[in-house]
């Protein structure tokens, strides 16, 4: 049980919670004001559940796709458009056909993390967001790569990043302080409650720092549009109106829109998932929610961050691909390779990264999926190299250790 | 560190109440387990088979729908099946409200626990229709009556439910030289056969291959689940010849869901199964890193007995580690409302009264706020055990607000927080919450600063 998900999560997480202490809460130490180290943006999107890479991305190019795709469709048949000659993009991303045409959509084909054959989705994400500890027997790792980057570079405020909705989200969890919050999440309190709320829970690191963090942002949002009603304690209606509202709207839009709001202040990284791509069954239909999720979140965040936008990078990555064959069901099954989406205005987009490898048989990883020709992590690198100026070789030691960034190319403009 | 009542209250059952007497002893708790199931006779659920009718119609509307779209016919399907899902919609939230009244009531918390434990240890999300908002009886049908017989029974029974089988795509998946795919098409899915092998027994760290999940996928094959029937086990989707699953054979004559069986059998009696089941037992209600003594004495329980549940419960309740006084887990969402509800005594009446709509306003959409979808875990691993995952900024503000402003909705003449500190807690309340419960301004805050304070919020 060495490599249990449930021990390094928990690892994880603890760390994760530590984290939180050192600038969150204002009864301990002031807030940092400090200007961001920089004025790049960063947006890292977690795909839970392994987006199939082929099916987004489509290799139509490829002689061997179609007769392992014979009945999901893809190119032109499916509607696709074609992205360079090889690759058509998947119609539920076609509104992203601008981003494209002006460079600012680009994909990585191909790539996964080191992690390989068990193909456990629970494994796959915490290793994705850990960016190590792959070898077998690997000690427990206890923060994300995200982290690990914020450790590294002179100062950082708990403001700098920001994991935003309900999900836990290892890759910014480790000793560098980081803020957490989901839109739906409202905090209103008199003085002297708020009083007496911090005082009981000061015995309690954990939900000291919790509550501190909790009061901090609840505080730094009323001073903006987002201003609510002060609700009386004991005011049940009030409660009814708050999830009232919790219900409206499309919660992938409000954590973009979240984003939006701290990433125009202090914030330069925001991490935050989507879910729901697991399609093992009627990948036609399945594909669809999650990818219109994806698109309409990259539109919000260029349409919020306006001027920003061109300061700004969405990596949007995957615990692993499919299967390169459709399964028996109109899915396909958990598999290696897959891609990686990268948007935003300092993206050398309209071009799609791969040392593509070939769908033939024996050009298969284990004859079944599609071979990863690439570490996934290295385009991270890349990100982290080109906006934040990070030295290759604390990317390759402190940030994903073991990575060799080799000749990847430079995928910030 | 051994049995007390109050702690067995807190850790393994739902949290103190002022009027349900706690169990005086370990064997009590174990024998109360093993009676009759008084909370589920008080506060029904109705299980699985039940929703049939709704689920034929449901199916023979939608199919009306798509074959005369445009028509009338269609309309009023159209119609009818916009109501089964407000129905169902509806009925989501009543059993919620009876899951709640039974933690709320009970004096056998142990069976409420468990019962939420393999709940989320055999996770099933309805994808489409009314299944979306039926999980609740797939537990009532598949899970609660078989919390006190053996591991393989309770495995046997959530695997092959049509819930689980319809959440992890195996309906369709056909055996690739089945007479199903020669005929019509289709092939195999291995949704569930990973995951069974990787959630529900061995633990992703066992030694198991690709190989094992495509041939345990393979004697998957056949089950399958027809909405207007329930379960079915279909030969024509079956892989013909046996299948090897951890060097083992199995099948080889007539498809047969007995071959179905034997494998879950020996995939419950693994070696990997106990230590996965103990230390997720272990984890769960006792601590999020627990002791490894703890762990093997649990693992070498259910190894021992053969996967006998009662025997399980029993080395965990045994163990001197159970009883460590110290709160080291953190209540999750569902288990806090519970346990105010509990703690303030809000009678099932009143919670009953609130219908679906209020449920979902008052009860419901809150623990979303505080981080859990009722029913809804990202993934089939479903939720989180760690404290950290839980008490975060924005799961702290949405366990405050509703601490501070529901229970009075709830039990109008709300008790003296003075009182309340030792209601709550049973006496083991810090100095500073007192101070706080008896500085607060109105009796509102009083009561959620006990509620939302570290002592309540752990078990």
């Amino acid at each position: 049980m060495n490599r249990s998900a449930l021990t390094r999560r928990a690892l994880l997480m603890r760390s994760l919670a530590l984290g939180c202490s050192a600038a969150a809460s204002p009864l301990l130490t002031p807030v940092t004001l400090a200007a961001a180290p920089w004025d790049h943006r960063l947006v890292v999107i977690i795909l839970r559940g392994a987006m199939d890479g082929l099916d987004v991305v489509q290799p139509y190019g490829d002689p061997d796709f179609a007769a392992s795709r014979p009945k999901l469709k893809f190119g032109e048949a499916a509607g696709a458009a074609d992205l360079d000659g090889f690759f058509s993009l998947h119609p539920a991303l076609s509104s992203l056909a601008g981003l494209w045409q002006k460079g600012e959509l680009g994909f990585a084909h191909a790539v996964s993390t080191p992690y390989r054959d068990k193909r456990s989705h629970f494994d796959g994400q915490d290793l994705l967001e850990a960016g190590t500890g792959f070898d077998l027997g690997a000690a427990h790792v206890r923060d994300g790569w995200l982290n690990r980057m914020l450790q590294a570079v002179p100062g950082v405020s708990a403001e700098t990043a920001f994991a935003i909705g309900r999900d836990e989200l290892l890759v910014l969890g480790g000793p560098a302080p980081v803020s957490s919050w989901s839109p739906d999440a409202r905090l209103s309190l008199s003085p002297q409650a708020q009083k007496l709320v911090e005082m009981v829970a000061q015995n309690d690191p954990l939900f000291r720092d919790a509550v501190g963090e909790a009061i901090h942002i609840a505080e730094s949002l009323e001073t903006g549009a987002n201003m609510q009603a002060m609700a009386e304690p004991g005011d049940a209606e009030a409660m009814r109106e708050q999830m009232m509202e919790a219900t409206r709207g499309k919660t992938h839009l409000k954590v973009a829109d979240f984003a939006v709001s701290r990433l125009l202040g202090e914030t330069r990284i925001a991490a935050f998932s989507i879910n729901g791509w697991d399609t093992h069954n009627n990948q036609a239909n399945t594909l669809k929610p999650p990818l219109t999720q994806l698109a309409e979140t990259i539109l919000a965040l260029k349409q919020g961050l306006g001027p920003v936008w061109s300061q700004t990078t969405v990596l949007a990555m995957t615990e692993f691909g499919r299967t390169a064959r459709e399964n028996g069901t109109g899915g396909t099954d958990h598999g290696t390779g897959g891609a990686m989406v990268m948007a935003g205005g300092a993206v050398r987009g309209g071009k799609v990264w791969a040392d593509w490898p070939g769908l033939s048989e024996a050009e298969l990883y284990q004859g079944r999926d599609l071979r990863p020709t690439t570490d996934v992590r290295a385009y991270a690198a890349s990100a982290m190299r080109g906006l934040f100026g990070l030295d290759r070789s604390v990317l390759e030691t402190a940030v994903f250790p073991g990575l060799d960034m080799g000749g990847i190319g430079q995928i910030i403009l | 560190m051994t049995f007390d009542p109050k702690l067995a209250e807190i850790r393994f059952g739902t949290g103190l109440s002022p009027v349900r007497a706690a169990p005086a002893s370990t064997d009590g708790m174990l024998r109360r387990l093993q009676g009759p199931d008084a909370m589920a006779a008080r506060h029904p659920i109705p299980r699985f088979e039940t929703l049939i009718p709704a689920l034929t119609e449901f199916f023979e509307q939608s199919r009306l729908l798509r074959q005369k779209r445009g028509s009338e016919e269609a309309k009023a399907a159209q119609k009818r099946i916009r109501a089964l899902r407000k129905a169902g919609r509806e009925n989501q939230q009543l059993y919620l409200n009876a899951t709640l009244r039974r933690a709320a009531g009970t004096e056998d918390g142990l069976r409420e626990r468990l019962t939420r434990f393999w709940a989320d240890h055999f996770t099933v999300k309805g994808k489409q229709g009314i299944l979306i908002f039926s999980a609740a009886t797939y537990v009532e049908e598949a899970i609660r009556p078989h919390l006190t017989g053996s591991f393989a029974a309770l495995l046997k029974s959530a695997v092959t439910h049509p819930m689980m089988l319809a959440y992890l795509d195996q309906v369709n998946s056909a055996g690739p030289t089945s007479a199903k795919v020669k005929k019509q098409g289709g092939g195999l899915n291995e949704n569930l056969a990973r995951e069974v092998m990787e959630l529900h027994t061995l633990g992703v760290g066992a030694d198991y291959s690709q190989a094992d999940v495509r041939q345990l996928a393979e004697l998957f094959t056949g089950l399958s689940y027809d909405p207007r029937k329930g379960f079915l086990f279909r030969p024509f989707f079956a892989e013909p010849g046996a299948e090897s699953v951890l060097g083992q054979e199995y099948g080889g004559g007539q498809p047969a869901l007995a071959d179905v069986h034997a494998v879950l059998d020996d995939l419950a009696r693994h070696p990997a199964t106990a230590r996965h089941i103990a230390t997720k037992l272990a984890t769960h209600f006792v601590a999020d890193t627990p002791e490894p003594a703890l762990v093997d004495h649990i693992a070498a329980a259910f190894h021992d007995s053969g996967g006998d549940l009662m025997a399980t419960y029993g080395a965990l309740l045994d163990h001197p580690a159970a009883w460590d006084p110290r709160l080291g887990k953190a209540r999750q969402p569902f288990d806090f409302v519970a346990a105010t509800l509990r703690a303030l005594d809000v009678p099932g009446k009143q919670i009953e009264a609130l219908g679906p709509k209020d449920t979902g306003l008052y009860l419901a959409l809150p623990m979303q706020v505080m981080g859990q979808s009722w029913e809804a875990p990202v993934g089939p691993d479903g939720w989180p055990e760690a404290e950290a995952d839980w008490i975060t900024p924005q799961g702290m503000a949405g366990r405050i607000q509703w601490a501070m402003m529901v229970p009075g909705l709830l039990r109008p003449e709300l008790p003296d927080p003075r009182a309340f500190v030792d209601t709550a807690l049973g006496g083991t309340a810090s100095d500073t919450l007192r101070f706080a419960a008896s500085a607060a301004e109105t009796r509102a805050v009083g009561i959620g600063l006990v509620l939302i304070s570290p002592e309540f919020q752990r078990r």
